[in-house]
């Protein structure tokens, strides 16, 4: 077997250990299920019945919003269960092992990715039961869902890189939730971005996040003609700069995860 | 033939600690070699650096004829590890981690199976083979993990304190499985801090302080240094500990302890039973009322005793500055 033939197989080995791990202890996913379908119900109802949008109904608003924070908040568990992991000797192991390096990474975040699939399929089902709808093509539909986990999966390699860098899982949760809130909220997930305060708004406007959620609403036609235009670059572009923010972290995140998980194991 | 295993002065420090001060070994194949010492000495960083999961700081090591810095990744098809704290999956079953790290050492998918399916019989672990490892004990964790060292096969394996933290059942059943397999003629590196596992297994012993090897030999030649056998006596006055050091002078090999708290007299003998039986006649004359009086085998700190001058503690700050490190 060549190099890539290995990284491939070992991939693929260490997807199925993440695979039956949540098999046997379900309830990762029955947090990565349930937090959506609480924040769905939550919003759609609570805040739902406060905000006006024009054009468009808050809850279809939303809901694209709650997708990339049920994403945000699941790609944390790739980090989580990398602290796990790294206090129990199994790394150690692998790390005696022939095998490539990079599988550890790339079974856990794949793993997350099927994890993130179903959660994002969860709560498009209990969106569509409070009123969200799909108004474009099912092709730009699909282009939806994709970029959608194309950057969950990216995400994931962040989590990756923070939590090799802090290496406990609670000063993982700690930072995670401290770093994640900021993101999530200071964005156009909630509200309307262009309607925050001046420097709010600059920020809000240039989080990636805002532009994954502009991008969905997008591809799913949440949108409105008569909500206001932000003249941001990366609001006006936003399919094209989620995939270049998606490719851009995996680019820096994926070699500093990797270079991480060595020197992690390596003490 | 080239030894199996070989280590000309590795150094590692861990900031201002100093866990390995050039240590030097050469293991012969088809041998078992016991690195003896207590916590701290540098036992599990002489066999990270061995089994490529750290690079010594200094110094150069082969094993099975491959550098374990240059040509790490072909070595790690020839060696099997196990560490310390067992390296088992809780979630997946004994069978599922025998056979992830079957397709981890690239075997394919049958003769993974195929293979997890033999150790598990070899290591008595049939029934619990289809449960998650959750469940095991203490002593089925350990087998396992040993059974994972084992997958490939490899023609050298290295044992970190293979039985620390097991009860003495489950400590003698493990040292049987490793007496098995080593007849097989496998090279085994395994660290222990205690006398009577390194006893029990080790062609060879290198006893190990504060990162350098003080000492080596076969059990043998290292209990007749530290004077084979102890006899242990606790008396009720004080004032008796030195008549008996004094009384049982002609008996001692090495120096006689006597521990004013304890009121104890260890003294190291030669003959055993038969020593005993002497000691006690003598003590007789004397008319020395003795409490407490029995034999035992030489320990850890009687070999450190004598070798290093001072006792096997624990070198509490290199352990506590290592685990901070990680």
């Amino acid at each position: 077997m060549n190099a890539l033939q290995t990284a491939i197989a070992d991939g693929v080995t260490i997807t199925r250990r993440n695979a039956l791990k949540i098999k046997r202890a379900p309830d990762q996913l029955g947090g990565a299920v349930i937090l959506p379908i609480v924040f769905v119900l939550l919003f759609a109802y609570v805040f739902g019945s406060m905000i006006e949008m024009p054009g468009v109904s808050y809850r279809e608003y939303m809901v694209p919003g709650v997708f990339v924070v049920a994403i945000v908040s699941g790609a944390q568990i790739t980090g989580y269960t990398l602290t796990l992991d790294l206090r129990k000797g199994i790394f150690d192991r692998f790390r005696t092992l022939p095998m490539a390096p990079s599988a550890v990474l790339i079974g856990q975040t794949l793993c997350d990715v099927l994890m993130n699939l179903t959660s994002i399929v969860v709560m498009a089902l209990v969106g569509l039961l409070v009123g969200w709808r799909i108004h474009t093509t099912p092709y730009e539909a699909v282009m939806g869902f994709l970029l959608l986990l194309f950057f969950s999966y990216a995400f994931s390699w962040v989590t990756a890189t923070v939590a090799l860098a802090l290496r406990t899982p609670e000063v993982f949760n700690n930072v995670a939730t401290v770093v994640s809130m900021p993101l999530m909220f200071l964005s156009n997930v909630f509200v309307d971005s262009s309607r925050l305060p001046g420097p709010l708004k600059a920020v809000a406007e240039w989080n990636p996040v805002s532009t994954i959620v502009q991008a969905a609403r997008t591809l799913f036609g949440n949108t409105s003609p008569a909500l206001p235009v932000s003249d941001a670059w990366p609001l006006r572009h936003a399919v094209e700069v989620s995939l270049l923010w998606s490719a851009l972290i995996l680019a820096v995140f994926v070699p500093l995860a990797t270079r991480l998980y060595k020197k992690a194991v390596s003490r | 033939m080239p030894p199996a295993i070989m280590a000309e002065g590795l150094v590692k420090k861990y900031g201002h600690v100093t866990a390995l001060d050039g240590m030097d070994l050469s293991v012969p194949e088809g041998t078992v070699f016991g690195l003896l010492g207590p916590n701290g000495a540098g036992k599990t960083t002489a066999v990270r650096i061995l089994t490529t999961l750290l690079k010594p700081d200094a110094g150069r090591a082969t094993v099975a004829g491959f550098d374990v810095v240059g040509d790490a990744r072909r070595l790690r098809s020839h060696i099997g590890a196990s560490g310390q704290y067992a390296a088992v999956d809780d979630h997946l079953t004994g069978a599922e981690n025998l056979e992830m790290v079957g397709r981890l050492y690239h075997l394919g998918t049958k003769q993974s199976k195929e293979r997890a399916r033999e150790l598990l019989e070899r290591f008595d672990l049939v029934e619990a083979g289809s449960r998650p490892v959750q469940g095991y004990s203490g002593g089925m964790r350990r087998r396992l993990d040993l059974a994972g060292a084992l997958v490939a096969n490899p023609p050298v394996l290295f044992l970190d304190e293979p039985t620390t933290g097991l009860d003495p059942r489950a400590r003698v059943g493990l040292w049987d499985v490793i007496s098995e397999l080593v007849a097989g003629g496998t090279t085994l590196l395994l660290t222990t801090q205690y006398m009577e596992e390194a006893d029990r297994l080790a062609d060879e012993i290198a006893v190990v302080d504060h990162g350098r090897v003080i000492a080596r030999g076969t059990a043998d030649e290292l209990k007749d240094q530290v004077g084979g056998d102890r006899i242990e006596l606790t008396v009720t006055n004080e004032a008796d500990l030195e008549t008996i050091r004094r009384a049982l002078a002609p008996l001692a090999v090495g120096d006689t302890q006597t521990d004013a708290t304890a009121l104890q007299v260890t003294v190291p003998v030669a003959h055993g039973a038969a020593s005993l039986t002497d000691a006690l006649g003598m003590l007789a004359a004397e008319r020395v009322t003795v409490r407490d009086v029995g034999l035992r085998r030489p320990t850890l700190d009687d070999v450190f005793l004598t070798l290093t001058g001072h006792e096997a503690t624990a070198r509490e700050n290199a352990t506590n500055a290592k685990e901070h490190s990680r």
